[in-house]
């Protein structure tokens, strides 16, 4: 069973598709009272940082997600956006982040190694996961995910990254601290990639 | 290292699939949700889903269609047809789509690229341009289209991709209109000046014949999009209806052959 955070931004019906087809049950997450008997979490999201923090407040689920994550140490996946709001502040926004993962989100266009290159970062791209990364088991020798982005979470503490991948220089492209995973591309539109690594965060 | 994208283009034309030449006569070629649910099994890179109908009627996007096939579609999608406002984008994107086209209306007023931008982030905002070679004795250059290729537009394309580009635009799309249908190859010195001079992704649609014309495209481009429609409808002389995708192998092999002299650079 996993629950996904509706806070109103984001993909969800593919990821509700994705897991129904790998036999997993999901329940959306609107409010508070959702939020029970939580094994497993995603939080989504596309957009801008701030609208996502701001969405997120406004949803009223930030406290009860804070308890579940950082005291039950429940399990928690954030996608593209919803990895982003893991950092501690972004350089596209003004707002703080979560928190939850150190580090800040950076700017492809603000980075030499890769200002030249076309913006945003799209399309399909290798990944390097980081050596015995539960999320990519059994995608050590071939990860390939789909990306769609102009900002990349860098880690303060580089144990923190869990994978990584090349546009112009090696970005943290997943990161997880302790129960709280991260993933900069789409999984949920990422093939059979993306189905294992699903199917890998729905049985840790 | 990022990969070139390999993007079936799938038209939609009174609620099924067609395939035109030349944006004319548009040929029956099966049903949208079955399509998506083939690439889906073939793993397309991104799919990309214009409704033709749309802005010539002046009707809204066909949101249950839209719904449907973004339920189904287990790659990125992106939907042009139709859209004129942010708002319109905003419920797209909604359904479930991680891009939105838009042509006529962009041309016709930019400033709905950058609302439409920031509505909906600027990675999802697609600019579609539909150019044709002028053919005139003395004439040269391209002309921008919309409507189906029924309405001119003055300025030279790549003008306008800039200004496009500027106003918000994620990705451009550029689509050969006198080579639609034709699969004859694609237009490789307007791609290549396209290229040059845009600083997003670029999207080459109109011409594609066989997967040397996508090795091609690469070789002149390096890392771009390469869509196609009949490639991926037909197969064969008679074109006979069988939608078709490159397997792992062979798209690995398009793109090691297209690239090489980039890596060698």
């Amino acid at each position: 069973m996993i629950h996904i955070v509706d806070y109103g931004l984001g993909n969800i019906q593919a990821f509700v598709t994705m897991y129904k087809r790998l036999g997993i049950d999901t329940v959306l997450a609107k409010t508070e009272n959702d939020l029970c008997n939580v094994r497993k979490l995603i939080l989504p999201g596309v957009g801008a940082f701030d609208h996502a923090m701001e969405l997120l407040e406004a949803s009223e689920m930030r406290q009860p997600l804070e308890r579940l994550v950082l005291q039950e140490k429940v399990p928690v996946l954030g996608i593209c956006v919803g990895m982003q709001i893991l950092a501690c502040s972004s350089d596209e926004g003004i707002g703080a982040g979560l928190g939850w993962v150190d580090g800040r989100v950076r700017s492809f266009a603000g980075n030499a190694a890769s200002a030249a290159l076309p913006m945003p970062h799209m399309g399909w791209n290798d990944v390097v996961p980081a050596a015995g990364s539960p999320l990519f088991k059994g995608l050590e020798a071939d990860a390939r995910f789909y990306f769609l982005h102009s900002y990349y979470f860098e880690c303060a503490d580089s144990t923190n990254s869990a994978a990584s991948a090349d546009y112009g220089f090696n970005f943290d492209c997943a990161v997880q601290n302790d129960n709280v995973y991260g993933v900069q591309f789409h999984p949920e539109k990422s093939h059979h990639w993306g189905a294992a690594l699903l199917k890998n965060f729905a049985e840790l | 290292m990022l990969r070139p994208r390999i993007i079936p283009c799938l038209l939609v034309h009174q609620g099924g699939l067609v395939k035109t030449v030349e944006f004319k006569d548009p040929k029956y070629v099966g049903d949208p949700i079955n399509a998506v649910k083939i690439f889906n099994e073939k793993e397309a890179d991104e799919l990309v889903v214009l409704d033709i109908d749309a802005t010539v009627k002046g009707a809204e996007p066909d949101y249950r269609m839209i719904a449907n096939l973004a339920a189904e579609c287990r790659m990125p999608l992106c939907y042009g047809g139709g859209v004129r406002s942010p708002q319109q984008a905003k419920m797209i994107i909604g359904l479930g789509v991680e891009k939105v086209a838009m042509s006529a209306a962009a041309v016709e007023d930019v400033t709905l690229v950058t609302r439409t931008a920031d509505a909906v982030g600027r990675q999802s905002v697609v600019v579609v341009l539909d150019v044709r070679k002028k053919t005139g004795l003395f004439s040269k250059g391209y002309e921008v289209f919309t409507r189906n290729g029924k309405q001119v537009h003055k300025g030279d394309p790549i003008e306008i991709a800039l200004r496009m580009q500027e106003a918000g635009a994620g990705e451009i799309v550029i689509n050969s209109i006198d080579r639609d249908g034709l699969m004859k190859g694609y237009d490789l010195a307007l791609a290549a000046r396209m290229r040059q001079e845009l600083r997003v992704p670029l999207t080459l649609l109109g011409g594609a014949g066989s997967h040397q014309d996508i090795e091609a495209l690469l070789a002149e481009c390096g890392v771009v999009g390469a869509s196609a429609g009949s490639l991926f409808v037909f197969k064969g002389p008679y074109r006979a209806v069988l939608i078709n995708y490159p397997n792992p192998e062979q798209k690995d092999g398009i793109c090691r052959a297209g690239l090489a002299t980039h890596f060698s650079k």
